[in-house]
C-alpha cells in the first residue's frame, strides 16, 4: 500500500489535489480537496440584488456566462419576469456558445494532450495522436483556436464580450439585435459548422445527431479512417484503451433542464439511475462534515446555506462542501444532460457501461452537434425590433433560485432578499456536485467514487489513468468552491 | 537583437485567487492566434495552467529549478488575487501537492523573474476577490487597491528594473497582455510607458469613452432609462466610460465587442477599487439630480451648463432613439411606427 498526493492538475479550470491510496497497483481509496478559497458567498452579503450581476460572473472564467444566467434567473424568480422570446432566444443563444466553446475548449485542450504523454510513445496510435493533440505544439491547437475565436465573434455582437458580461438581465438581454446582425450570427454559424463537419466530425452535424445506439456509432466510427475526424481518432484511441471500463462513479445522474423556449426548455431537467424521475430542488442539502467550514448541526438546504470559513475542523480536507439530492451522491454534466433528456445513443451507452470516461467525453461532443443546430433556430427565430428585454422592480423582501445548466453540469443559484438587500446567496456549481469530498454517512463524491481501481503503473508519479478520469468530468474548480 | 537572434524568453503563468478568466480571454486572441503571436515573439511557454502538459510533480521541479537559479526567468505571469487570508497564514491557496500557501511560492518566483506581470486587476490591485469585506485577504502583486505596496513593496522591481507591469482589466483584453509581451520583447517597454498606477499606456491613455458609439446620444444628454435602451449610460445607468482608462471602443472584444456595444455601463474595471463602486453598479449617483461622477478632466461647472445647454438643443430623433432598443428615426426621416 501507498498513500500519493496529486497537483495541481494542468489543463482543468482552477486549483485542484487529489490524495490516493494505492494497493496492488490499483487506486483503494481516494480524497479530492479543493484547495482555494475566495468567498464570493461572502462578498454577495449585503449587495444590491442586482449587483450581483457584476459580481457571480467573476465567480469564474469559463462558466462566466452560465453565472450570470442563473443569478438572471433567481433575480427573475423573484419579480416573477419572463423575458420576451427575443430575450429568450438571445440569451440561449449567449449561453449556447459559451457551452459549445467550452466543450470544445475542453476536447482539444484539456483533455486530448492526455493521449500525447510519453507514456503511450508505445501505442500503435501514438504517433498521429502526438502529431494531432501534443500540448501547444500539436496541429489541432492552433487551428481550433482560430475557430474558437471566430465562433465567438456571437458573443461580441451579443453580449458586448466575453468572460464577464452584463448583457444577461433577469428580463433578457440589454442588446436588441437589428436585421444586418442576424445576418451576422447567422453567417458565423455557419463558419463553425463547416469548421465542425470537417475536422471534428467528419460528417455532417445531423448525422451525428442522428446515431442512436452503441452499435450506430461503433458502426459509423469504422466508415472512414480514425484520423479522418478528431471524433473518430478519439473513438479509435478509446477503443484501444477502454476508457468505457475507466472512471465509473455511481451512475446517478441529473439535469436542472436549460435553454427556455416558451416554457418548455431543449434540455429537460430530471434524473436518471436506470429510470427517468423528476427533480425537486427542495432535497438538496450541502453537508459540510469534510469542509473546512464552521460546522452546523446538519445539511442545509441552500436558502438555509451558511458559508463561514474555518480550519479547525478536525474531518475537514476541502473547501468544498458536499451537495446530495435526496441524500444520493450525483453526477452532473453532459453525459448527465442528454442522458436525463433521452438522447437513444447516450441511453444506450449509459445501459451498457455507465458513466466513464469515454461516455462522458461522447456527450459533449454529441451536444456540440446538438447545441449548434438549436442555435441556428433561435438565431433565425430572432425578430429585429421586437423587444429583447422586460423590466421589472426587484421586490424589499423576497427569496428566489436560479437553477441552469453550466458546460460542466447542475448549476443553481439560491438569493434571499431583505429590505432590499441581499441576506443570503448560496451557489451550488456543478463541480461542487461532482468533485465534493465525504459526506457525514461517509459517502465518497462522484470523482472520489470514479477513481477506485484507476490503473497505476510501477513508477508512475501522476498516473495517467487518474489524468483521464479527472479530465473526463471537464472540472471547473472556480466555481466549484467560489 | 532580433526575436530569432536571441534565447527564447521563458514565460511563467501562475493563478492564484481569481477565475481564470484573464486567461479564457487571451485564448480569444485572433490575427494571429495566442500560440502564433508568442511563438513570433520568441516567448517559450515553461508553463501555463490552462496550456501545458505537465502539471503535479514536473510543475514542482519547474518552480524549484527557478527558485534554485538553474532555470532562467524572464517573464512570470501571475493572474488571480495573491491570497493572504485567513489571518495573514495564507492558507486560503495552498499551492496543490505543497504544504505551503501560493503567495510564498509567488513571493520568491518574483524575485527570480526579469519581469513580473500582473494580468488581470486581481493580480493587480485585488480587484474583485477583495471585493465585500474582502474575506479572503487578497491583494495585488504591489498593490492593495489603490495604495502602493501588495505583496511585494513599493520599491520591488523586476530585474530588469522595472515595478509590476499592471496589466489592469476585468478580464483583460487578449491583445492588452501580448502587446505588452511584444513590447518586452522587443526592449522597448520602459517605465516611461507604464502609466500612475503602472498600467502599459498603450491601452490606459484612452478612455472607454472614446469611440464609444453612444457618444451622440452623450453629446445631447440624452440618456438610457431602463435595459437595452439606446441613449447614453452616464446619466442614470452607471456608465464609468468617460472615466475609465482603457482602449474598449477603438479596439473592441470578441471581434466586435464592448461593453456599451453590449447596452451595459462601463464599470471602470481597470481602475484600483472598481469592486466596490459605493454604490449600486448599474445606477448612477446623483446629488440634485447631477450625477457625482463627472468626466475625466472636466470642470463640474462646466459640465453642468453645457448639459443644460445640449439638453435643451436635444433633437427629436435623439430623444425618441434614446428610449427604444432599436433606431425608430433615422437620421433626416421621421417619426416611425414602431
Amino acid at each position: 500500500m501507498s498513500r500519493r498526493i496529486i497537483g495541481p492538475f494542468n489543463r482543468v479550470e482552477g486549483d485542484l489535489e487529489v490524495q490516493l491510496q494505492i494497493d496492488d497497483g490499483r487506486v483503494s481509496e481516494a480524497r479530492v480537496t479543493s484547495p482555494l478559497y475566495r468567498g464570493f458567498e461572502q462578498i454577495l452579503q449585503g449587495k444590491d440584488p442586482m449587483d450581483a450581476l457584476v459580481y457571480v460572473p467573476r465567480i469564474c472564467g469559463i462558466c462566466s456566462v452560465a453565472q450570470s444566467v442563473a443569478a438572471a434567473h433567481a433575480l427573475a424568480d423573484v419579480q416573477g419576469l419572463t423575458p420576451p422570446p427575443n430575450g429568450e432566444r438571445s440569451g440561449n443563444l449567449i449561453l449556447g456558445c459559451e457551452n459549445v466553446a467550452d466543450h470544445l475548449t475542453h476536447f482539444y485542450l484539456f483533455f486530448m494532450p492526455d493521449f500525447a504523454r510519453e507514456v503511450y510513445r508505445d501505442a500503435v496510435w501514438f504517433p498521429a495522436a502526438e502529431a494531432r493533440f501534443r500540448a501547444i505544439e500539436g496541429s489541432a491547437a492552433r487551428q481550433v483556436l482560430q475557430a474558437r475565436a471566430e465562433f465567438m465573434h456571437l458573443l461580441g455582437l451579443l453580449a458586448g464580450k466575453w468572460p464577464h458580461s452584463l448583457a444577461l438581465q433577469p428580463g433578457g438581454t440589454t442588446r436588441a439585435i437589428e436585421i444586418q446582425e442576424k445576418a451576422r450570427i447567422i453567417a458565423i454559424l455557419s463558419g463553425f459548422r463547416q469548421f465542425l463537419q470537417q475536422t471534428l466530425f467528419g460528417d455532417s452535424l445531423e448525422n451525428v445527431i442522428a446515431l442512436d445506439s452503441a452499435a450506430a456509432l461503433e458502426n459509423w466510427a469504422g466508415q472512414a479512417a480514425p484520423t479522418s475526424s478528431d471524433f473518430r481518432h478519439f473513438l479509435h484511441i478509446a477503443d484501444d484503451l477502454n476508457l468505457q471500463n475507466l472512471g465509473r462513479a455511481a451512475d446517478q445522474f441529473m439535469s436542472y433542464g436549460v435553454y427556455p423556449e416558451r416554457g418548455r426548455r431543449l434540455f429537460t431537467a430530471g434524473i436518471w439511475n436506470g429510470a427517468a424521475g423528476t427533480l425537486d430542488q427542495t432535497g438538496i442539502r450541502e453537508d459540510i462534515s469534510h469542509s473546512w467550514l464552521h460546522q452546523q448541526n446538519r445539511a442545509k438546504h441552500p436558502f438555509d446555506g451558511v458559508t463561514l470559513p474555518s480550519l479547525d475542523e478536525a474531518d475537514a480536507y476541502s473547501w468544498c462542501k458536499a451537495p446530495r439530492l435526496n441524500g444520493q451522491v450525483m453526477e452532473v454534466g453532459a453525459l448527465a444532460r442528454q442522458v436525463v433528456n433521452a438522447h437513444p445513443l447516450i441511453r444506450d451507452l449509459v445501459a451498457q457501461s455507465g458513466g466513464n470516461v469515454r461516455n462522458r467525453v461522447i456527450a459533449r461532443l454529441l451536444e456540440i452537434a446538438l447545441l449548434v443546430v438549436a442555435m441556428e433556430g433561435w438565431a433565425r427565430a430572432l425578430r429585429p425590433k421586437d423587444a429583447f428585454c422586460a423590466q421589472g422592480k426587484i421586490p424589499e423582501d423576497a427569496q428566489g433560485y436560479g437553477m441552469i445548466e453550466a458546460a460542466r453540469g447542475s448549476l443553481g443559484h439560491w438569493l434571499t432578499i431583505r429590505k432590499g438587500r441581499i441576506l443570503n446567496y448560496q451557489i451550488i456549481a456543478p463541480t461542487t456536485w461532482n468533485f465534493s469530498p465525504r459526506d457525514a454517512q461517509g459517502a465518497p463524491g462522484a470523482l472520489e467514487q470514479a477513481l477506485i481501481d484507476a490503473p497505476v503503473r510501477d513508477g508512475e508519479k501522476d498516473p495517467v489513468s487518474v489524468q483521464h478520469i479527472v479530465r473526463s468530468f471537464d472540472p471547473c474548480m472556480a466555481c466549484t468552491v467560489h | 537583437m532580433h526575436n530569432s537572434l536571441r534565447q527564447p524568453l521563458n514565460l511563467l503563468w501562475l493563478q492564484s485567487g481569481g477565475c481564470g478568466g484573464c486567461s479564457l480571454s487571451l485564448l480569444g486572441a485572433e490575427s494571429p492566434d495566442l500560440l502564433t503571436t508568442l511563438q513570433a515573439a520568441g516567448i517559450h511557454l515553461l508553463s501555463h495552467p490552462s496550456l501545458s502538459e505537465a502539471g503535479g510533480a514536473g510543475l514542482h521541479q519547474l518552480l524549484q529549478a527557478i527558485i534554485d537559479g538553474d532555470m532562467r526567468l524572464d517573464l512570470l505571469c501571475l493572474e488571480g488575487a495573491v491570497i493572504q487570508g485567513p489571518d495573514g497564514s495564507g492558507l486560503f491557496h495552498r499551492l496543490s501537492g505543497s504544504e505551503r500557501p501560493m503567495r510564498d511560492w509567488i513571493r520568491e518566483l518574483a524575485q527570480r523573474a526579469e519581469h513580473v506581470i500582473a494580468v488581470g486587476s486581481c493580480a493587480a490591485y485585488g480587484g474583485i476577490t477583495s471585493g465585500g469585506g474582502n474575506p479572503s485577504e487578497a491583494c495585488g502583486l504591489q498593490y492593495q487597491g489603490n495604495k502602493i505596496g501588495g505583496l511585494l513593496t513599493e520599491e520591488f522591481r523586476g530585474r530588469a528594473g522595472l515595478p509590476v507591469i499592471n496589466i489592469a482589466g476585468c478580464p483583460v483584453h487578449p491583445n492588452w497582455v501580448l502587446e505588452t509581451l511584444l513590447q518586452i520583447a522587443e526592449e522597448e517597454l520602459t517605465v516611461n510607458e507604464l502609466d500612475d498606477f503602472n498600467r502599459p499606456c498603450s491601452y490606459a491613455d484612452h478612455l472607454v469613452h472614446h469611440g464609444c458609439p453612444r457618444n451622440e446620444y452623450y453629446e445631447y444628454k440624452a440618456s438610457a432609462e431602463k435595459s437595452s435602451d439606446l441613449g447614453c449610460l452616464m446619466e442614470n445607468m452607471g456608465c464609468l466610460g468617460t472615466q475609465a482608462h482603457a482602449d474598449c471602443n477603438t479596439r473592441l472584444w470578441n471581434g466586435e465587442g464592448s461593453c456599451l456595444r453590449g447596452g451595459y455601463a462601463c464599470i471602470n474595471c481597470t481602475s484600483p477599487g472598481f469592486e466596490e463602486p459605493g454604490h449600486s453598479f448599474t445606477r448612477t449617483p446623483k446629488i440634485a439630480g447631477i450625477p457625482i461622477g463627472l468626466p475625466t478632466d472636466m470642470p463640474k461647472a462646466w459640465f453642468v451648463a453645457l448639459a443644460s445647454l445640449s439638453k435643451a438643443a436635444t433633437p427629436v430623433r435623439l430623444k425618441n432613439n434614446a428610449h427604444a432598443d432599436h433606431i425608430r428615426v433615422a437620421p433626416g426621416n421621421k417619426v416611425k411606427g414602431k
